[in-house]
């Protein structure tokens, strides 16, 4: 499980950067949206995978007593979905704007403020 | 009810961006609430210093859960004089921007976005886990993500995507370092974190950590390699944006990089090494892009630039002198800053273009504003006894404890190119015989504005002005300040007894 959760991540991480080094707009917010996925998937897996063995604490019971999993990981990943999740729904409105205004969807072409200003 | 205290400044903030929210269409309302608050802001963040200044470092455990487990609130002297020195950017930016920003802006809610942007500092300010302060920047940058493109230019829109896309990536950078550092040590709070990285078997990933932290936030705080989209996106927005995005985003980067290596990874040659060598290109490149451009903005984004890798300099050395000269520098860059970006407004408005080839006889038309300018530009040189000579005696003082001859003579390279644009901006914007510009339709130029408008202008500037000098002629005080939170940065043992007091 670890094992194909460890290439599953790497290869969002490397998709994620090959889809960001394209010159097209829409490539580079997909880009970013995997290599986030990425991320999320990397805390999870950092985070020790332990199945089938909820934070609860038995009722006969006031500690642990066997091996359990660590709630805080899926804390984590659920803030930084809700955040990355904000974040996604800005960009696709700022490329779509972008689009509008500078009637390109190629990054190199965007380089009118790089010229002298009036 | 005091031992609060830490937190009034961050909920005062909230509190002011959700009150804004409901005068949405009330510009003049806002306005008011804006200035209004910006008082409060200092004067609760004032009295936050004060707490921290005579009673040590304050703790928050939020809903008391203690400390490694919960988050934790902490107001140590340069987490507070941080707070303090955003309240006072955020007052003189909020007085600029009621001014300078035109209605049609405004109207979108300009306002409580740049309170919410408040907030986000604040608060990355003043958290002591990683997690939350990786939430605060996310906080920080959606805000600012708004500010960027609110009015929707072109430019804007074109510097928004080269903004966005890399602060993004930085964020990404920096959750995947939190992940490292969690599967590492089980835990994300600093001052627990300190304690348990020392100790790891694991030397090989705990440098991974260290260096995806390190691009992270060298990202956010524009050090050399990584400081492209800033040239690229911070003259796009109107004045009032740049000056605060100037004066305290890449600021609260450079914070995090004090935080994270000299709590967390700490003694480590090896990143000292990188650091060093950041800091020497960051100082060369950042000078050697000011000296080319010719718009004033720009200019000014290249200086900011520059001027961080004498804070990240300081930082490679982490002596306690030359942590004295960084933190001194940070104080004195983040008002510096703010008001420079607001100066290029106020010639903006005066002048009608940024193009320093089109400027011309400012000092002619405007000898009292030319002379308030001079202040700022005085104090960026670091002409004693203005406030950046200061910090660049115990930065100077360090390289030679240190052996670190390279990065002295950087510095000095650094501070002469500072002077060389400062001087060619000078005589180009203020005493060169200016063009006769064709007037621009729909522009509201200085000398058109009503007098109460212009006291509103100018008065920002004034007030930033002031405190620059009071930093500069009053040195000692800021001295002393830099010292003790130097010596604070170096014995980390304090930070984390005040965290998890029972630990011994």
């Amino acid at each position: 499980m670890e094992f194909l959760l460890a290439i599953i991540t790497g290869l969002l991480y490397a998709a994620g950067l090959y889809m960001m080094l394209r010159r097209s707009l829409v490539k580079l917010i997909i880009g970013l949206i995997i290599i986030s996925n990425g991320a999320n998937l990397l805390i999870f897996l950092l985070g020790r995978i332990t199945k089938g063995h909820p934070p609860i604490i038995p009722e006969d019971s006031k500690i642990f007593t066997e091996i359990y999993a660590d709630p805080v990981p899926q804390a984590l990943i659920l803030t930084a979905i809700v955040i990355s999740f904000g974040l996604q729904s800005f960009a696709i409105i700022l490329i779509k704007r972008a689009y509008q205004v500078v009637k390109t969807d190629d990054l190199d072409e965007m380089n009118t403020i790089d010229e002298d200003i009036k | 009810m005091t031992e609060q205290l830490l937190l009034y400044p961050l909920l005062f903030q909230l509190l002011l961006a959700i009150l804004l929210m409901f005068f949405w269409k009330k510009i003049d309302a806002q306005k008011v609430i804006s200035i209004v608050g910006g008082f409060v802001a200092v004067f609760l963040s004032g009295l936050l210093f004060y707490e921290v200044w005579t009673s040590g470092t304050q703790t928050v455990q939020a809903a008391s859960w203690k400390a490694p487990f919960g988050i934790t609130f902490v107001a140590d002297t340069l987490a507070a004089t941080l707070v303090l020195l955003t309240a006072i950017a955020g007052l003189a930016v909020s007085f600029f921007s009621s001014a300078s920003v035109i209605p049609a802006r405004l109207r979108f809610g300009y306002f409580p976005i740049y309170h919410f942007l408040l907030l986000g500092l604040t608060g990355a300010f003043l958290t002591g886990d990683i997690f939350n302060l990786y939430v605060w920047f996310e906080i920080i940058i959606i805000s600012s993500f708004v500010l960027i493109t609110l009015g929707g230019e072109k430019a804007q829109i074109e510097g928004a995507v080269k903004y966005f896309t890399l602060n993004i990536l930085a964020s990404i950078i920096f959750l995947t370092a939190i992940a490292v550092l969690y599967g590492l040590a089980g835990s994300l709070n600093m001052a627990d974190l300190s304690v348990l990285v020392p100790k790891l078997e694991n030397r090989g990933l705990v440098e991974v950590a260290a260096i995806l932290f390190l691009v992270g936030f060298g990202i956010k705080s524009a050090v050399f390699p990584l400081y492209f989209w800033l040239p690229a996106s911070y003259h796009t927005p109107p004045s009032a944006v740049s000056a605060i995005f100037g004066g305290l985003l890449t600021k609260v980067g450079v914070y995090a990089l004090i935080r994270i290596f000299s709590l967390v990874f700490t003694n480590d040659v090896f990143l000292g090494q990188v650091l060093l060598v950041i800091a020497i290109l960051t100082l060369f490149s950042g000078g050697v892009g000011a000296l080319v451009q010719k718009n004033i903005k720009k200019i000014f984004s290249y200086l900011i630039i520059c001027h961080i890798g004498f804070m990240i300099g300081g930082l490679a050395m982490f002596t306690k002198v030359a942590l004295v000269g960084t933190v001194f520098y940070l104080i004195h860059d983040i008002v510096l800053k703010t008001n420079l970006f607001m100066i290029s407004g106020l010639i903006y408005r005066i002048k009608g273009t940024s193009n320093v080839k089109l400027l011309g006889d400012l000092y002619d038309k405007y000898p009292k504003l030319s002379l308030l300018m001079f202040i700022p530009f005085l104090s960026l040189i670091g002409i004693p006894p203005f406030s950046g000579f200061w910090p660049k005696i115990s930065l100077i003082t360090a390289t030679l404890n240190t052996n670190n001859y390279v990065l002295l003579a950087l510095i000095i390279v650094a501070s002469l190119l500072t002077l060389i644009v400062i001087a060619k901006l000078w005589s180009e914007v203020f005493w060169k015989k200016g063009k006769e510009l064709q007037p621009r339709l729909h522009f509201l130029y200085f000398k058109k504005m009503t007098r109460a408008k212009k006291v509103q202008f100018v008065l920002p500037i004034v007030m930033l002005a002031g405190v620059t000098l009071y930093i500069g002629f009053g040195a000692e005080h800021i001295q002393q300040v830099s010292e003790r939170i130097a010596s604070e940065l170096i014995n980390k043992q304090q930070y984390i007894d005040a965290v998890m007091p029972q630990t011994e």
